[in-house]
């Protein structure tokens, strides 16, 4: 296969806000494009503070909502197409999600294993108990757990770092392309994160599979992609490699977002002056 | 911001008999303990453990440690917000605004203290707003009667408040909903900072927050302290807020306190290896190296393991570790080390008393709410 995987095409998603009066249209994703390529898979970094139109982007991305205008394309065929139970499955298959928290991607009364069975009998093709055992197994050792430590137990039995990793495996069952991970580490504590973040990137580099790695944490993010788009109010302000971007920004807000990090190395100097206050106190947005 | 060593090594063990001098907090050999008893099964989860530390007036104590370390417990034991079946097993709180230990209190006391004296800045700010009443209902709520303002004087007094915090007074007239979330976080921030109270908890103010706002938030929850001259419990899992915020750091695990030391201490010679990997795994822009995870996960604190809670995971264990557990011990001025492998002069801790008797459970049950 080569060619584009996915290619987003000058997309924007609107919204409509107000009341009966003064209604307007708010621009979440505003004329958003970017591609990746299928045969050099790659981590890009979508980054940006909340309200940015990250998550709607993804939405958008998993084909969860439809953009208001401009395309998505994946493998050349445009997501709109993507109808009817057997294309859909087929596009699940390659696209997979992971979501920001894993105690309530998963249903607290149901056990863990039975996402797995699911995934595999619908999206691998596991018929038998057997093979869904298998497929599950696998999926597990590729993260650093195995069946055995998952089976029958309930979210709330695994620690948080474990079911985010389960959650992964249950996204590799189905061998996808392409995952997309929105903001999969923020609900992790600090002691996790690195951990997980690095199982991406082992991920992208033996199982060859793209990530849109959505995130507002610029350590992480320079930490493991290769390509990053920085985005502020629906609008891309900045795209280009990662080291290069992150260590050298050219917008300013890409340089308010650099600074906004906080770093270990100012231990005990207390550097806080924040950044955007001093100006006008911030109203509320009350809608009348 | 002016460096604060002045403040940090002095009267860590202060006289405790000059209350002018005193803390603004000490807690002394406090455990607590959720006991539960299902099907007649007796369970005691030790999510306290045998923790004493001092917070000293004007200062931001920062308090570390992964989730189900027993952070949260330990703010809700310290605040007086004791519930079923969390239990306070023993050990004593107090403030500098009180003349005796905090369990002591009557609830009607309780209630006159929290707010006024005693702050808490907690981690979803809609836990506090409620969804339904304007933000001007939750000031009059909390703060109006601890204000001894009239109706006509209250509101100019917030609005001027909320201006500190860089928020419009038409806040007031908003719900929450209709506030972002750096927005709601610092109107509880206000609420928390308006009755000007000596002690302020914070649990992981900014952990929900991006790091534009959260960097905002911090420094205004830094400004409001130093305005008012507070002391704060800061508690979040992430050490780099910790390394931009605390005057001194305690890290915990597993429900006790392992280490303990000025903010830069910990960050440039970490003492205990818990520590040292929390330091040690901070992602940094201009660092790709791949970290270590530490291997295995935190232990189940209704079985928690013999001896130092942390061998099972740690690179130095060594036999004395499995066997017995090792206490606080100060090495230096203002720092405190439970750890083996740090000193020498680490001994083991001497067992707490054991069975909770009659008397410390009906204190716990007369204080609560």
């Amino acid at each position: 296969m080569s060619g584009e995987l996915l290619e987003v095409d000058h997309v924007t998603k609107s919204f409509a806000i107000g009341g009966l009066f003064g209604r307007g249209r708010f621009n979440a994703v505003d004329d958003v494009s970017f591609t990746l390529h299928a045969n050099n898979p790659e981590i890009l970094a979508i980054i940006g503070e909340s309200g940015s139109g990250k998550t709607t982007l993804a939405r958008m991305v998993l084909n969860a909502s439809q953009p208001t205008s401009g395309a998505i394309r994946f493998r050349g065929e445009p997501l709109r197409q993507a109808r009817g139970r057997r294309r859909r499955l087929e596009f699940i298959r390659q696209i997979q999600p992971i979501l920001q928290n894993p105690y309530e991607a998963f249903n607290p009364l149901k056990r863990v294993d039975r996402y797995l069975y699911a995934s595999a009998a619908h999206l691998a093709g596991a018929r038998s108990q057997k093979a869904r055992d298998e497929a599950a197994d696998a999926a597990l050792q590729k993260v650093g757990l195995s069946l055995a430590e998952v089976k029958g137990r309930f979210p709330h039995e695994l620690s948080g770092g474990q079911l985010q990793r389960a959650a992964i495996a249950r996204a590799l069952i189905s061998s996808p392309s392409l995952i997309v991970a929105d903001e999969p580490v923020s609900m992790v504590d600090a002691s996790l994160r690195m951990s997980i973040v690095s199982l991406f990137r082992r991920l992208h580099d033996d199982l060859k599979v793209s990530i849109l790695y959505i995130t507002h944490d610029l350590a992480t993010a320079y930490t493991i992609s290769d390509r990053v788009i920085i985005m502020q109010k629906g609008k891309v302000v900045e795209t280009g490699p990662a080291r290069e971007v992150l260590t050298h920004p050219q917008h300013p807000y890409s340089k308010l977002l650099k600074e906004s990090v906080l770093s270990p190395d100012d231990v005990g100097k207390g550097r806080l002056t924040a950044e955007r206050v001093g100006a006008a106190p911030e109203q509320a947005q009350t809608g009348k | 911001m002016t460096p604060r060593s002045d403040r940090d090594g002095a009267a860590i063990e202060g006289p405790r008999a000059a209350p002018e001098r005193a803390p603004a907090l000490s807690v002394d050999r406090l455990r607590a303990y959720y006991m539960t008893h299902y099907f007649g099964v007796e369970r005691e989860v030790r999510a306290v453990d045998d923790i004493s530390l001092v917070v000293n007036r004007n200062e931001i104590y920062g308090l570390a440690g992964e989730s189900s370390s027993g952070k949260t417990t330990f703010l809700k034991t310290i605040a007086a917000a004791i519930r079923p079946p969390l239990t306070v097993i023993g050990g004593d709180v107090r403030y500098s605004f009180l003349d005796r230990d905090i369990y002591a209190l009557s609830p009607a006391e309780l209630s006159a203290i929290r707010w006024k004296h005693l702050s808490y800045i907690t981690q979803g700010s809609m836990n506090v707003l409620n969804p339904v009443r304007r933000v001007r209902q939750s000031f009059i709520d909390f703060a109006f009667r601890h204000m001894n303002l009239s109706r006509r004087a209250f509101f100019p007094a917030v609005e001027r408040h909320l201006q500190q915090l860089h928020l419009a007074a038409n806040v007031l007239d908003a719900y929450p909903h209709e506030l972002s979330g750096g927005m709601k976080q610092r109107v509880t921030i206000a609420l928390a900072t308006i009755c000007r109270p000596e002690f302020i908890i914070a649990d992981e103010p900014t952990t929900a927050l991006d790091v534009i706002v959260q960097k905002d938030v911090l420094a205004m929850i830094r400004n409001a302290q130093q305005a008012i001259g507070s002391s704060i419990l800061f508690v979040t899992h992430d050490m780099t807020v910790h390394a931009n915020i605390a005057d001194r750091l305690g890290v915990m695990y597993a429900g006790r306190l392992v280490e303990e030391a000025p903010t830069a201490d910990i960050f440039h010679k970490p003492m205990h290896p818990y520590t040292a990997h929390l330091v040690g795994s901070l992602p940094k822009i201009g660092e790709t190296a791949r970290q270590e995870a530490l291997s295995g996960s935190p232990p189940n604190l209704a079985d928690p393991p013999a001896g130092c809670r942390f061998h099972p995971r740690c690179p130095l264990a060594m036999d004395i570790c499995r066997q017995a557990s090792p206490a606080l011990t100060t090495l230096a001025p203002g720092r405190r080390v439970a750890c083996y492998a740090a000193s020498p002069l680490v001994q083991a801790s001497e067992p707490a008393e054991s069975a909770p008797d009659a008397a410390l459970r009906t204190r716990t049950a007369g204080a609560r709410r």
